[in-house]
């Protein structure tokens, strides 16, 4: 009875009510879908590199050897001697590993150096590869792969002749040598859509008749000869590694931290991009921040709505006391209004947010490389709903105290 | 005021006095006030005489500051106020000036809403809907109004609808504050005829608050508010 008459009451306010619900479940589904996004980039954040064991660099800390080897941000301190790359490759732990070698730029893309092992071995998002989506992988010295982004940002196509700048904002260009666009990869989400790759031997050969960071002056070597030469990489910048066994990682990166010959950082890129998160989410709590002072503000909307329509709403309570109902009971019929209205709006904001996410998921994807699973309510959507309910019917407890107080004090008396 | 059986009072009242707490200047005694079973009584008073204060009184929503209440010999103003509201479901039926039923409810559902609370009256009845029905039908509304949203019907309408609620499951007394006075002359007196047949019916006793001196006649008896109020303390 009580249950049938309140939803009478709603129905009765079906325009108020609908835009409450309404209101309440934009609120919520921001919150939802802020938590989805901030939950999303972290998997996407930490699925950058995956099935990568170590990432070996010269002596820097966790975080800038990450920064530079992965997302090709800022520039390594030293660099590795192919030497020690050479007798830690051979160590019984190593199964696979991948050099590169970075310093140079297109405008204003990267350029990274590797071998043809990078496309096969370097995975994202748990275990995915790196396609090809045109052309082919570098076969020639003078071949080049795009990322995906640069392709499409600077509309190069397959052939195009590019010419690679010395150093990462220079004014000195490796003009003497064009390289020609063999290949576009597939998008990925990952520093590698902003990656100019080349050889390592394009790498060695670009930099033939240069010595200590400067072009020998008068010096040219024609093309002819330089594809004759010895172009196998003296130095690399980074490495990344897998290892036979997971049991033998820490042991091997204790053997690199402490190789002899040489100062060499070893990581795991995990660790390191969980602590890189740490730095850079401060962001995401700040959007969990603002999206939890949303619902807030819509709970307190939702109080204030029944608050006024408390005053219309007197005579209603008076003839509940009348027919026999307890201040409990209009207390009751309050909260369960709230309870409904609350709990419509889960339902409400479920069905938006999946909407949404299905119109922005593939854009989302498309443009910043966050790829945003699109699911059933988790356990914890779930929990966070049924807090949702639990504080709306919290708050929805200071208008029915109020009408708790007035169905007391009325009495017989009914304020029309 | 003639009393040969105590037990034949269903309302007693005995040196009742109370004030409001925030309004000093309003205070109502009452030395004595007795209503016996099955009576009909008009209780006359202007407005702002203390009316509706005593119809609040007797129906439990006030506590007296000193004195006694007694229903049916039970002696109220001691009860809690859960066992108030429990005693006011169980025994009185209330029929206010208008606005008497929840307007979005049905008028089936507006008629029951009592015995929701009251189990005593639902005992007393053994067809819930064919009761409110027969209610219905004996202050002549139409079939078609119990499921009808109450705000759909005239106001004359509602009152009558109201005087089924306040009847459905026979309570004992029947309290009606100004009843008539949304309703035309006609109607008022259509209105009347129909609420008494069905009080008579149903052996209830009435109190009934009105300014109107012309529906004297209809009572047992007819007593002036001034007459059982006493100034001052």
């Amino acid at each position: 009875m009580l249950l049938k008459l309140t939803f009478a009451s709603l129905y009765a306010r079906l325009l108020t009510v609908s835009m409450t619900v309404f209101a309440i479940s934009l609120s919520l589904m921001l919150y939802l879908s802020v938590e989805k996004l901030r939950t999303s980039a972290y998997t996407s954040f930490t699925d950058t590199i995956s099935q990568t064991d170590l990432i070996l660099g010269s002596r820097t800390s966790s975080i800038q050897l990450l920064l530079y080897s992965v997302f090709r941000v800022g520039n390594a301190t030293n660099n590795i001697t192919w030497e020690s790359y050479e007798e830690i490759m051979n160590k019984d732990e190593v199964e696979w590993s991948v050099p590169i070698s970075l310093g140079d730029s297109h405008k204003g893309f990267r350029v990274m150096g590797t071998n043809l092992d990078f496309f096969k071995r370097y995975k994202y998002r748990g275990g995915q590869s790196i396609k090809i989506s045109e052309g082919n992988y570098f076969d020639d010295l003078y071949d080049v792969v795009l990322g995906a982004a640069v392709a499409e940002k600077l509309k190069y196509n397959i052939g195009k002749s590019i010419i690679v700048s010395h150093g990462i904002k220079s004014f000195t260009d490796h003009d003497d040598q064009p390289f020609k666009v063999s290949g576009i990869l597939e998008k990925t989400g990952t520093p590698v859509d902003n990656t100019v790759i080349v050889s390592l031997e394009a790498i060695e050969a670009i930099h033939v008749d240069w010595s200590s960071g400067a072009k020998i002056p008068g010096q040219e070597t024609p093309i002819e000869e330089i594809r004759k030469m010895d172009l196998s990489a003296k130095n690399i910048t980074a490495a990344f590694i897998g290892v036979k066994s997971k049991l033998t990682i820490f042991k091997l990166q204790r053997w690199i931290n402490e190789y002899p010959e040489e100062a060499l950082t070893s990581i795991l890129p995990g660790v390191a991009l969980h602590e890189l998160w740490r730095i850079i989410g401060i962001v995401e709590n700040l959007l969990l921040g603002i999206s939890i002072v949303v619902i807030f503000t819509t709970l307190i909307g939702m109080s204030a709505i029944i608050f006024s329509s408390l005053n219309e709403r007197r005579r209603e309570m008076a003839i509940w006391r009348a027919m026999g109902a307890s201040p409990n009971v209009i207390i009751g019929i309050l909260m369960l209004e709230a309870f409904i209205i609350s709990f419509l709006s889960t339902l409400v904001s479920s069905i938006f947010l999946y909407i949404l996410l299905n119109i922005l998921q593939p854009w989302i994807d498309n443009t910043y490389g966050i790829l945003i699973n699109i699911e059933l309510l988790s356990f914890k959507d779930l929990l966070i709903f049924i807090l949702f309910i639990i504080s709306a019917m919290l708050v929805s407890l200071i208008p029915a105290i109020r009408a708790y107080w007035f169905s007391i004090n009325d009495g017989m008396t009914i304020k029309i | 005021m003639e009393k040969s059986n105590l037990n034949a009072d269903t309302i007693r009242i005995n040196s009742v006095k109370f004030h409001w707490s925030n309004k000093n200047d309003f205070k109502i005694n009452v030395p004595e006030f007795n209503v016996a079973r099955g009576e009909k009584v008009l209780l006359l008073g202007e407005s702002g005489s203390g009316k509706t204060t005593l119809l609040s009184l007797i129906c439990g929503f006030l506590k007296p500051i000193s004195g006694d209440i007694f229903l049916n010999d039970e002696i109220i103003n001691n009860l809690s106020a859960r066992e108030k509201d429990q005693y006011r479901c169980d025994n009185i039926g209330i029929i206010f000036q208008q606005f008497n039923l929840l307007p979005y409810a049905k008028v089936i559902d507006n008629i029951l809403l009592p015995l929701y609370f009251s189990k005593t009256r639902v005992q007393n009845i053994k067809d819930q809907k064919g009761t409110a029905a027969n209610l219905c039908k004996s202050l002549r509304l139409p079939d078609e109004v119990l499921n009808m949203q109450a705000s759909k019907l005239s106001v004359g309408q509602q009152q009558r609808v109201a005087v089924a609620r306040a009847l459905i499951g026979n309570p004992p007394l029947i309290i009606a504050d100004e009843p008539t006075s949304a309703l035309d002359k006609s109607a008022q007196s259509i209105f009347l005829d129909l609420m008494f047949s069905q009080i008579s019916e149903s052996h209830s006793t009435l109190l009934m608050v009105s300014h109107d001196e012309s529906l004297s006649q209809r009572f047992d008896r007819v007593i002036n508010l001034d007459d059982i109020l006493k100034e001052g303390d």
